[in-house]
């Protein structure tokens, strides 16, 4: 099962009962003893209860029930998404013990669609970090190379994905941690509008930026999950109340006269030449289908990665201040209360939460606010404006998701030049905009992701170009060598 | 020198008052007082990992008929912030509140102190949640060996209003307080139930040399929840400024707490080590837009105010005191208007409110709300009185019949035969009898001894079983002794 080819296909070998659900699902939890012990994509596989739901599936089968798309069809979700009695740990050592009492609105709409659980996914702890090295359990590998990282923060969804251990996983990305991972591992991954998803029972990380999205090998499973998961929902404020459409019918392999901007300032230093070199191909391949390309200007997208570091860390020190060992999570001994908050959170925390935390109580902190937080808002408005000026014009804009392939593990110990590999994601998250990665050519062996921008909503007009390129080319065909020592 | 002559308490005060609403601000738990401890949360009151807050409206409605009632601007636009502070009674470590756009700010009180008129700025009210309660197993927090959290109270929406630093004697305060606390309750914003905690006083007090302008040093104290308590404390802590400021002490900038037992203010922190909340918008809630039909709407809807009630009872015909004592309890008010509506004698009606029956109330332990006697049959029983079907003497017993059968008046005195004997022909041959039997007392009251009269009455009254009409009686009376 491990060479699938799509969403479809394994829908309907279960409709013609080629094969059963338990079968199916057994062959996929086989597949993650096998590979997950190298790529260490998993903190939980929840092996038990997703057989349990196969064995249901297959009395709907048995009963000439028809099954909806996802049914049937097993997943995982990165271990920030609640899922009733099974641990959410966010990654961190603080939430180890945390079994939450509720499910997120995408673990029960996934739930809605049938879709099996088959475990939750490895990430840099409270989704801080480009590499999911922050880990407060193990680093997860790159599945192209398991010396490498698979990206981050939802590098364990990525990894998961490319390795075909799940066809399909749900990333978060508040600033590039689903697209980004997505291209280190050659996988598709789709950051929704913000309130497009609901992020209700998504541990907060930056509230402005979180949004959950799909992870899978094609364009069109993607489209298939952002059918099950995307809605308004009344528990989240900031979920739009939009008409959603079936994101299926906008692949149609036809980009003529689509208008592609190639933003100037996203080809700029620190952009390694090889992977600009794959872009510009992919660029070309886009002109050869009719689509029509121009450069453009984002001029204030060099403030984009200050104004995130402001934002982000404030929003996230408010969030994470409930971490405190009164109620639930790891609790340090100590002889007091103020004693057992600050060796909880000692403890607990691992230090780029600690890092984070510190920038954003500092720069929320009365005599700062106006010099970072409220500045940084500013920027923020600029950076929107930018985008919104650019789609007068485009209809999608283009560009690489990342400056270089997948480094290697332990290769970037300065946070600082970590952060950089976020650079073209992150102006994506503070204007709320949907963007897509889409496996674009390899480097020596590693893949490179290509990151198309569209308006508010207009995830639709993201997979007629993603999928257009897809169908001609075929860079998702290719899996990592993994698979084939497997196979 | 006295104090009095010296110096001038300046005072503001912040009140939260917890808003009347079914459930909790940004979740569907029940708000109701009490209940087994952890029983009224969910995973979003409880701050659970991924939870969002969703806003109650009705919360919203409240906070702007509160606004307009006390003359406040409603904000077109409005958000919450995040006040960021560690304690385990909060279950996020922020709380969601409103910071530099409340919903309502510019209002004003008028109070009467003193026979004068006077205006209290109120400089804005915000919404907000409520945090929990810690529960300490042993006396205090400081001899428990542990302490547990009850998150009942969690996400009960507050509305704080906080004054201007307007008020300058403790009546002031009291005026205020009073009055703002009955605006509350007749507007249907919160319970106002003090004794629950639903209406919690902060207070800002600083003294100054009389007729300087510059205001001293302030103090807050945290937390007072009777008018009496804010009352002892200011007394203390206005006598203890005004001591230190004699010694040539400075005021230290505080948050101090009032000790009911020991009747004093105790030094909780300085404000030298006061938190920096950290305050920004909260992000999980869009920000408040409120569009002008949605303020006139409930406008439009806002009840008649304590000042609005008194002016008309008092165009009624009652004096202001008694006006001001019907409108001082809603409950009171209401009953009061009710009954006017079906007899035209207010002063008759305040009588009997005031007096018969809020002593059968107090004595039984009952208020006006869940008053056996309804409007209808109060009204109904002076009715009768003014048409002279009974007494008033025998209204009394009938009060209290109608208290404990809840039969209606009529049919009391039908029952009992309690109607007033106003028959001329019956009571002269009851009278006559009565001048028969009593020869000595006729021979007093014609020798010029008046009492002998009071007596014959009485007697007339008593084979009457009380229901002689006592004009006629006495009438007839005068008229067969003189003769
Ligand atoms: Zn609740």
């Amino acid at each position: 099962m491990t060479m699938f080819k799509s969403l479809e296909e394994l829908h309907n070998r279960l409709v013609k009962k080629e094969i059963s659900c338990v079968e199916l699902t057994r062959s996929f939890i086989d597949h993650i003893d096998s590979v997950d012990s190298q790529v260490k994509a998993f903190l939980t596989v929840t092996a038990d209860s997703a057989l349990i739901k196969a064995a249901e599936v297959d009395k709907k089968i048995a009963g000439g029930e028809s099954l909806g798309p996802l049914e049937g069809l097993p997943m995982a979700m990165k271990d920030n998404m609640c899922t009733e009695g099974i641990p959410t740990t966010c990654g961190s050592r603080i939430l180890e013990n945390f079994n939450p009492p509720y499910d997120a609105a995408v673990t029960e709409r996934l739930k809605a669609a049938g879709a099996v659980l088959l475990g939750k996914l490895n990430m840099d702890e409270f989704a801080m970090g480009s590499s999911t090295e922050n880990s407060g359990y193990h680093p997860t590998a790159n599945p192209w190379d398991l010396e490498s990282v698979p990206g981050g923060s939802s590098g364990g969804s990525a990894a998961c994905v490319a390795a075909r251990e799940v066809p399909f996983a749900l990333g978060s990305d508040t600033g590039g941690s689903i697209r980004q991972p997505a291209a280190f591992c050659g996988v598709v991954g789709l950051k929704p509008t913000y309130g497009a998803v609901s992020r209700y029972g998504l541990v907060a990380f930056a509230s402005s930026l979180d949004q959950i999205g799909p992870l899978t090998t094609n364009v069109r499973d993607n489209a298939l999950v952002l059918n099950a998961i995307a809605g308004h929902d009344p528990k989240d404020s900031t979920s739009v109340p939009f008409v959603k459409p079936d994101y299926t019918q906008f692949l149609e392999n036809n980009v003529k006269g689509l208008k592609i901007g190639i933003p100037d300032e996203y080809f700029a230093s620190g952009l390694n030449s090889d992977v600009a070199e794959v872009i510009q191909k992919a660029i070309r391949t886009f002109e050869s289908l009719g689509a029509e390309i121009e450069r453009c200007s984002l001029p204030h997208t060099e403030f984009a990665m200050p104004a995130y570091y402001i934002i982000a860390p404030a929003e996230c020190s408010s969030n994470l201040a409930r971490y405190d060992g009164v109620r639930y999570g790891y609790r340090a001994e100590a002889d007091d209360m103020i004693e057992m908050f600050k060796k909880t959170r000692e403890k607990g925390f691992g230090q780029e939460v600690k890092r984070r935390i510190m920038l954003g109580t500092y720069a929320l902190s009365s005599g700062y606010y106006d010099a970072y937080y409220l500045k940084a808002q500013k920027v923020r408005t600029l950076i929107k404006q930018d985008f919104d000026r650019a789609f007068e014009k485009y209809d999608v804009l283009l560009s690489p998701t990342a400056p270089t392939t997948a480094y290697k593990i332990g290769e970037k110990s300065d946070p600082l030049a970590m952060y950089m590999g976020d650079v073209y994601t992150i102006p994506v998250n503070l204007a709320g905009l949907p963007a897509i990665s889409v496996p674009a050519g390899f480097v020596d062996g590693m893949p490179v992701g290509m990151q198309l921008i569209s308006k508010h909503f207009e995830e639709g007009t993201l997979y007629k170009a993603a999928y257009a390129f897809e169908q001609n080319t075929a860079y998702h065909h290719q899996a990592p060598a993994l698979l084939k020592e497997v196979r | 020198m006295s104090f009095i002559d010296k110096y001038e308490m300046v005072c503001g005060v912040e009140t939260h008052v917890e808003m009347a609403t079914k459930t909790k601000i940004f979740c569907g738990c029940s708000t109701e007082f009490g209940g087994e401890q952890n029983t009224h949360v969910c995973p979003v009151c409880l701050g659970l990992p991924g939870v969002l807050p969703v806003l109650n409206k009705e919360v919203v409605n409240l906070a702007i008929k509160a606004g307009l009632a006390l003359n406040c601007e409603i904000a077109e636009f409005s958000k919450f912030d995040r006040k960021n502070y560690f304690y385990p009674d909060l279950t996020k470590n922020y709380q969601t509140s409103q910071y530099d756009l409340p919903i309502c700010k510019n209002g004003w009180l008028d109070v009467m102190v003193n026979e004068t008129n006077k205006r209290i700025g109120i400089t804005r009210a915000h919404m907000e949640e409520d945090a929990g309660k810690l529960v300490h197993n042993g006396e205090t927090i400081m001899t428990s060996s542990s302490s547990g959290v009850d998150y009942n109270r969690t996400g009960v929406p507050l509305l704080e209003i906080v004054s201007e630093p307007d008020m300058r004697s403790i009546d002031e305060v009291l005026a205020y307080l009073e009055q703002l606390v009955q605006i509350m309750d007749y507007a249907g914003i919160s319970d106002c139930k003090l004794e629950q905690g639903s209406v919690r006083f902060d207070i800002n007090v600083s003294l100054r040399l009389k007729g300087t302008e510059p205001f001293g040093t302030r103090t807050e104290t945290k937390n007072l929840n009777s008018f009496s308590s804010v009352r002892r404390c200011l007394e203390y802590e206005t006598d203890r400024q005004a001591e230190a400021l004699d010694d040539g002490e400075k005021i230290i900038q505080e948050t101090r707490t009032w000790d009911e037992g020991r009747g004093m203010t105790l030094s909780l922190r300085s404000k030298e080590e006061a938190h920096d909340y950290r305050y920004f918008p909260e992000p999980d809630l869009m920000p408040l837009v409120i569009d002008r039909d949605w303020v006139e709407g409930i406008r439009a809807s806002l009840p008649e105010l304590p000042a609005a009630k008194k002016a008309r009872l008092q165009s009624r015909g009652l004096s202001e005191y008694d006006a001001g004592v019907i409108t001082a309890s809603k409950a009171m008010a209401v009953f009061f208007d009710q009954a006017l509506a079906k007899i035209d004698d207010a002063k008759l009606l305040a009588n009997w409110v005031m007096g018969d029956l809020s002593g059968l109330l107090k004595t039984n332990g009952r208020s006006f709300e869940d008053s056996p006697v309804s409007p209808e049959q109060l009204a109904g029983m002076l009715t009768l009185i003014k048409k002279g079907d009974i007494s008033g003497k025998i209204g009394k017993n009938v009060l209290e019949e109608i208290y404990n059968t809840g039969k209606d008046p009529e049919t009391i005195i039908k029952e009992k035969g309690l109607v007033q004997i106003s028959d001329e022909g019956e009571l002269e041959i009851i009278v006559g009898g009565i001048l028969a039997a009593n020869e000595k007392s006729v021979a007093d009251y014609q020798a010029g001894k008046e009492s002998a009269l009071g007596f014959l009455v009485g007697q007339v009254m008593k084979a009457t079983k009380g229901q002689a009409n006592p004009g006629l009686v006495n009438k007839l009376l005068k008229e067969k002794l003189v003769q």
